[in-house]
């Protein structure tokens, strides 16, 4: 009774500093939160414009800039959310030496913040889709399930990385390279089928890959490659991927998190 | 069953038990915060400085009690105090805590200055353990209290500290906890509202909350507290009533101002003995003509006990030694005290005050007594001088060499305390 009252309490405070971190994050900046939904817009307009004009790699994929835009906005959620979080301890540090809270929530604010920009850039897919009359199928049932899992994925990898970025700073420079290699390695310009048949599978196996394609194949109605489709009876095996991940990022967090206020 | 109630009955009534806590932090010789330096260390045997914060404490706090806890910097205070809080863990011992617990330590903590101060009231709320409907009841109230109705669609970095302080302070106040942890917070805001904090304070008292403050003042503390404890390195010294304990830490200050001023004091002796040396060899003659000359200073109080810090009320006697080369009589001794600031504080010598001076000679010293050392905290130095009646030269001066300190509780400002009494 005493515990679920005080859980509450926290929930409040998850709310509040989510919301906090909205608000500050374009504070005095012209045009605000419209930035958000402009600085993927850029980057697809650039993309859009080096693989269908210069390289045409976009041509054999149906519906490419909508197939772009998807990528470009999960990954931008992905890695915008892990680099927040990565910080979000040692930008606290303040906070965290003087008052006490579950310092889980700093991570899990943060990247609600994230996330909540990128329901409205999701929101801003839709409005394209609608303008180019792409039509919405039965399967776009799957995609509030696929964000669940792509968010725990995202906080799993977040809170692994915030309480390693504590102790050692060189988590830092690492995972920004990480994310270079991570961007190209998944399918967010290209298609999967433009992969060679013998590193398909192992392509496949990245949650990153299957939560992109599964996205995708929910939200446009032509056929996209998924993870089911080229592991076949092995399907499970990127979700277990993600619940291992969340986990071990999970138990990383709350083991060394008691020691914070002494660390940061 | 009866001794099972009264137990049980005795537990209740305790708000906060600490059992045997200890707390060691490791200070790494050389700080490793890249892999790198983890990677080449792996294999070395990891070099650790330990620094005992806290050495097996235990004590109780009982509901409803004003809990001081003293101590100078480094004594484990702070520690203690986070610890209660839950923001540090424990190494070992036990941490009880009976009721719902303030977990900051300082005021205002997760304000942001970019938000107004109706948005930072939420906030701060919500970190306080506040949701926004208990806000919401209590915003009138609160913004009533601190005075700041004008302000709160102001940005909080617009505000001044004062104000900042003002918000900060009636938020935490309106906190609802039943424990609340503090960390000198109590000298805030103009005279006005620190007597509405004082009264708030009071009310506190008729609540039966309790209040833990941490403090190195020993006013705040005997003032506020019912019972109080010192901590010295880390460890309890003492245990009681909070006079007790304050009238304890101020003997401990004197006894560590003592070390200080003596260990200042043979520094300056041996720098001063190098420079006579050398004095001798440059010029042997002049100090061979000294037909006086002093020979010693010594601070004394009413038991002659040898002593350099002093505590308004006291008797401060100062006693010059000296030899004499000449039969000559009439001599004229010299008393003068500074402050450290090099205000002239009192001079006097034999001959204004009619004294005879006989006995002195017999003695080898002259000495006064200054019956009620009513000065303010600061240091004082003694300048002594012997001359010849007439006041012309002096066969000897010391200036300013020797020193002694007033410690005392009175923030009033100046020179002297003189005796005064307000009108009532």
């Amino acid at each position: 009774m005493v515990k679920s009252y005080k859980q509450l309490k926290y929930y409040e405070l998850v709310k509040r500093l989510a919301a906090t971190g909205f608000k500050l994050k374009y504070q005095g900046s012209f045009f605000g939160y419209l930035w958000s939904l402009m600085k993927p817009l850029f980057l697809f307009m650039v993309l859009y414009v080096v693989f269908t004009v210069i390289f045409k790699l976009g041509k054999a994929i149906p519906n490419y800039p909508i197939y772009l835009l998807i990528g470009i906005t999960l990954w931008g959620f992905f890695a915008e959310t892990t680099s927040m979080c990565m910080g979000s301890i040692v930008a606290s540090g303040d906070l965290i030496r003087k008052v006490y809270f579950p310092r889980i929530i700093l991570p899990i604010a943060t990247s609600l913040t994230s996330f909540l920009t990128f329901i409205l850039n999701l929101v801003v897919i839709f409005g394209f889709m609608a303008y180019a009359h792409i039509p919405i199928t039965i399967d776009i049932l799957w995609l509030p399930l696929i964000l669940i899992e792509f968010y725990v994925f995202t906080l799993g990898v977040s809170l692994f990385l915030s309480s390693l970025y504590v102790r050692f700073r060189d988590i830092g420079p690492i995972w920004e390279v990480a994310c270079q290699a991570l961007f190209y390695a998944t399918p967010i310009i290209y298609a999967p089928n433009l992969v060679p048949i013998k590193y398909l599978k192992i392509l496949m196996l990245s949650p990153l890959a299957q939560i992109f394609q599964a996205a995708r194949a929910s939200i446009l109605p032509s056929e996209v490659i998924t993870s089911s489709t080229v592991l076949g009876k092995y399907w499970m095996l990127p979700l277990i991927i993600v619940i291992i991940t969340f986990i071990v990022g999970y138990i990383t967090f709350v083991k060394t998190s008691a020691k914070f206020a002494e660390e940061v | 069953m009866t001794t099972n109630k009264l137990a049980n009955k005795k537990s209740k009534e305790v708000a906060i038990r600490v059992e045997a806590v200890s707390k060691t932090f490791k200070v790494p010789q050389e700080k490793r915060t890249s892999l790198r330096g983890a990677a080449l260390n792996i294999f070395t045997k990891k070099s650790y400085d330990n620094f005992e914060a806290l050495k097996d404490i235990s004590f109780e706090i009982k509901k409803g009690e004003f809990f001081g806890i003293i101590g100078r910097n480094g004594s484990g205070k702070s520690t203690l105090l986070k610890m209660l809080a839950g923001i540090y863990v424990t190494d070992s011992g036990k941490i009880t805590i009976e009721g719902k617990l303030s977990p900051f330590l300082e005021l205002g903590v997760g304000f942001n200055p970019e938000l107004t101060g109706r948005e930072n009231l939420y906030l701060g709320g919500a970190i306080l353990g506040l949701s926004k409907k208990e806000i919401d009841g209590k915003y009138e109230k609160i913004v009533a209290f601190s005075e700041l109705d004008d302000f709160m669609d102001m940005k909080l970095k617009n505000y001044s500290s004062g104000m900042q302080v003002r918000l900060a302070f009636t938020l935490a106040i309106n906190a609802h906890a039943e424990i609340l942890l503090m960390d000198e917070v109590l000298a805030v805001g103009d005279s006005n509202f620190q007597a509405k904090c004082i009264e708030e304070f009071n009310n506190y008292k008729e609540q039966g909350k309790t209040v833990v403050l941490v403090s190195h003042d020993i006013g705040t503390i005997k003032k506020y507290c019912d019972r109080a404890m010192l901590l010295r390195n880390g460890k309890i010294v003492k245990i009681g009533k909070a006079e007790e304990v304050g009238n304890e830490y101020m003997q401990q200050n004197m006894s560590d101002e003592e070390l200080r001023v003596a260990a200042e004091e043979l520094r300056v002796a041996t720098e001063e003995e190098s420079n006579i040396v050398e004095a001798i060899t440059e010029s042997q003659d002049t100090i061979t003509k000294k037909r006086v000359k002093i020979t010693k200073i010594e601070f004394l109080d009413r038991n002659e006990k040898e002593k350099n810090v002093f505590k308004p009320g006291e008797q401060l006697t100062v006693r010059v030694y000296f030899k004499r080369y000449i039969s000559e009589a009439d001599l004229n001794f010299g008393i003068a005290l500074y402050n450290k600031d090099g205000s002239y504080v009192l001079g006097i010598n034999t001959i204004m005050d009619k004294i005879d001076n006989d006995i002195y000679y017999r003695l080898g010293y002259f000495q006064v007594d200054y019956k009620n050392i009513n000065l303010l905290a600061n240091s004082y130095y003694v300048a002594t001088a012997i001359t010849k009646n007439n006041f012309s030269m002096p066969y000897d001066l010391i200036s300013k060499s020797k020193s002694f300190r007033i410690i005392s509780e009175t923030k009033n400002e100046g020179i002297v305390n003189m005796e005064y009494e307000w009108k009532k």
